[in-house]
């Protein structure tokens, strides 16, 4: 792991991912936001009435809704500055080959074409509004399942996105969920029919491309009784030095006996903002499983949660955030048992340095009638030196009288004695502090597929790579 | 019959907590050769501990006096890792646990910097695994998270495992007999007199003489009050024993030290 060259993760970071194309694109809405942006959007995808009054509808209640004053500082994020629709092309891709070359390009730099050969099902990848390539394996199709951009799905499967669009998240739940729902585009759509246990993941990957972009894709996850899906996405941006944003809705439904995970690993540049709800709903003794890793962006407010809808359902929550210089991660996660003989854990991880600040905020509700639940809570923040910050807001509100409640927070600094003895066998003291933090992630890293436990890891590494001053 | 440069030289160390005033080692001197066995005896807070972190490079303690030279090399300006690269090696009396980490990672990392070459995996695995069995640890522990829910006595034991794989021209063993039955106490001592060679030197750090039936000492030392009050050869741990620091102590007393 300590053979790569050793390098400054911002230098690295800019390497890797910060490079960015000069492509024209096709249309955009220029900066700012209005009807008639929202209406323009509508327009230029063809979109039917409903979605059009939908989205002019969320438009409005994101007008009347205040920005949260809880949570991290949001004072300098403009709405007027960023541009909310950028089409880069006109074509969508079922082949790499179909895909425009400077696009492709970006995609080839960041290795999704080899991924998918290796070991994906399928792939979908957005490259700032639009959806540019979307692929799922034969195998696959065969068997039903549904794996496009969202855009397509209202288009083809208008019935089937009708039924479900805006009914796990409606626009009003917050501020940033009405703007994603005015101006929302691209994002994936996943139906898995009764039964059907798609094996390997299915990847998206989210790429912001454009200056003052805003990428709000919507993406929407259906499993139906007895099915499995693991859904992965990933993302990534230029570095600018103005703000970008980042506002995304997942809705995920998932029937009895069906189970899903969604792993993210969120590795946006420093100047993004990322405020993101994901939410989904868990029937009878069905199991619905986030795994969230952040470990990019400026500002992060994400609480993926689940609503346990029917006795026997489950809900795990899974988070590691590492908040660097300048980063505040405010991420946690919500579970809400709304009916008896409901279960649910939430680990959270956090890792703060620099002058990073890592925040757990979570809620635990359980409702009357939602007898025999049961949920624990662990929250871990590891704090590499004296300046970094973690804290914790635990909520939990119980309106039933049989069940069991566990909450468990320690906050631990790297010690020096630890430090120390890892030293004394030949360990430079930076490798030390990587072998560390990669250890305390592993309960984390160990529930992610191989190669994304090591791309976890790698970033990790990148992070605290010169990071011994 | 010394001729040759001494392995380890330790000249006049003073050594104190930075926020106190009194000295934890009060001007000690030692001198190591290579393929001798030191034990280093003493009562509780005379400051054996301390001497053998500090040779490892402990960052919590201010020197403000003496020299240390290691191999020929000036020993107090070498960061710890570099101090274990150039072959010091220092079995803790506490181990540290590290959660998440397995020992099979740690040390092919430890491995590589000591030996300054790359090692693959599979390769580091069947060399972990040999220096495991000889110390009676099970291939399992390879996989095991670094000393997490080990006992004490298999906490002692991956030390001399750590030092068997290291391979150090020096090794200071801090009260690594401590808390270990007389079962593992053999198998310890057995580890360490396999490795026993004209190369390589060890410093036995211990309170009781029990250790030094197994490991035959060429130079017992007696440490007090920070320096090292008395010296002799085996002969002297086995009085000690007898008659207890207390006769070395009013040794002292009527010598007018």
């Amino acid at each position: 792991m300590a053979q790569q060259e050793i390098l400054r993760l911002d230098e690295d970071y800019v390497r890797k991912y910060g490079f960015y194309d000069t492509l024209k694109p096709v249309f955009e809405t220029g900066k700012g936001l209005s009807r008639r942006v929202v209406e323009e959007i509508s327009y230029q995808k063809g979109e039917p009435k409903w979605m059009r009054d939908f989205r002019l509808q969320a438009y409005e209640i994101f007008l009347a809704k205040p920005m949260p004053t809880w949570g991290p500082d949001l004072s300098k994020l403009n709405f007027d500055e960023i541009v909310y629709y950028i089409k880069p092309t006109d074509r969508r891709g079922r082949s790499w080959d179909e895909v425009p070359e400077d696009i492709k390009r970006t995609f080839d730099r960041l290795g999704i074409p080899e991924w998918e050969r290796k070991f994906l099902a399928g792939v979908g990848a957005q490259y700032d509004s639009e959806v540019i390539y979307h692929n799922l394996a034969r195998q696959w199709e065969e068997k039903g399942v549904i794996f496009v951009d969202t855009d397509t799905a209202v288009r083809e499967y208008p019935d089937l996105v009708r039924e479900y669009f805006g009914t796990i998240i409606p626009p009003h739940d917050n501020k940033f969920a009405a703007l994603n729902s005015a101006v929302w585009s691209g994002g994936s759509f996943v139906y898995v029919p009764a039964g059907v246990h798609v094996e390997i993941p299915l990847q998206a990957y989210f790429r912001i491309n454009a200056k003052n972009a805003g990428q709000f894709e919507r993406t929407l996850i259906i499993a139906e009784e007895g099915s499995f899906v693991h859904y992965v996405e990933g993302c990534t941006a230029p570095v600018y030095a103005e703000s970008a944003l980042h506002s995304a809705v997942v809705e995920i439904i998932v029937k009895p006996g069906a189970r899903v995970r969604y792993t993210t690993i969120q590795n946006w540049s420093k100047d993004v903002y990322n405020l993101v709800t994901k939410r989904a709903v868990a029937y009878r003794d069905a199991v619905m499983e986030w795994v969230d890793g952040n470990i990019g962006s400026g500002v992060t407010m994400k609480y993926p949660s689940v609503f346990l809808m029917e006795p026997g359902a489950r809900g795990e929550i899974l988070s590691v955030a590492f908040a660097g210089d300048g980063q505040h991660q405010d991420t946690g996660g919500k579970v809400i048992h709304a009916a008896p003989f409901t279960s649910s854990r939430i680990t959270s991880k956090s890792i703060s340095k620099g002058t990073g600040r890592a925040s757990y905020r979570g809620l635990v509700q359980v409702l009357e009638g939602a007898h025999h639940s049961k949920c624990n809570v662990e929250c871990d923040a590891l704090l590499l030196d004296e300046q970094a910050k973690t804290d914790t807001y635990p909520y939990i509100e119980i309106n039933e009288k049989e069940v069991t409640i566990g909450h468990e927070a320690r906050v631990s600094k790297v010690s020096e004695e630890q430090l120390f003895y890892l030293q004394s066998r030949g360990l430079k003291k930076d490798e030390a502090l990587t072998l560390i933090v990669s250890g305390f992630i592993e309960p984390l890293a160990k529930q992610l597929p191989m190669e994304y436990a090591v791309e976890l890891n790698r970033l990790i590494e990148l992070e605290m790579e010169g990071s011994v001053g | 019959m010394n001729e040759k440069k001494p392995l380890l030289e330790v000249r006049n160390l003073w050594v104190k907590l930075p926020d106190e005033e009194a000295f934890i080692l009060r001007g000690l001197g030692l001198t190591i050769y290579a393929g001798e066995v030191h034990a280093l005896m003493g009562p509780n807070g005379s400051g054996k501990s301390t001497l053998a972190k500090v040779l490892a490079g402990h960052p919590g303690y201010e020197i403000t006096e003496g020299e240390v030279r290691f191999n020929g090399e000036n020993l107090l300006e070498m960061e710890p890792d570099e101090r274990a690269r150039a072959g010091l090696f220092l079995a803790f009396q506490y181990p540290m646990e590290v959660p998440g980490v397995t020992i099979a990672n740690f040390l092919r990392l430890a491995y590589q910097r000591r030996f300054q070459k790359e090692v693959k995996y599979t390769e580091f695995y069947k060399i972990l695994l040999q220096h495991l069995k000889r110390l009676e640890m099970d291939a399992s522990f390879a996989a095991r998270p670094v000393n997490e829910g080990f006992s004490g006595g298999e906490k002692k034991r991956f030390e001399i495992v750590q030092m068997s794989l290291l391979e150090p021209l020096l090794a200071v063993l801090d009260e690594t007999d401590s808390g270990l039955d007389i079962d593992a106490l053999k198998i310890v001592s057995n580890g360490v007199n396999a490795m026993r060679s004209p190369e390589r030197a060890f410093l036995v750090i211990t309170h009781y003489q029990r250790i030094l039936n197994y490991i035959t000492p060429d130079f017992v030392h007696v440490m007090m009050e920070g320096r090292i009050v008395r010296s002799g050869d085996a002969q002297l741990a086995l009085m000690l024993e007898e008659k207890g620091y207390d006769w070395v102590r009013s040794e002292l007393v009527e010598a007018g030290v």
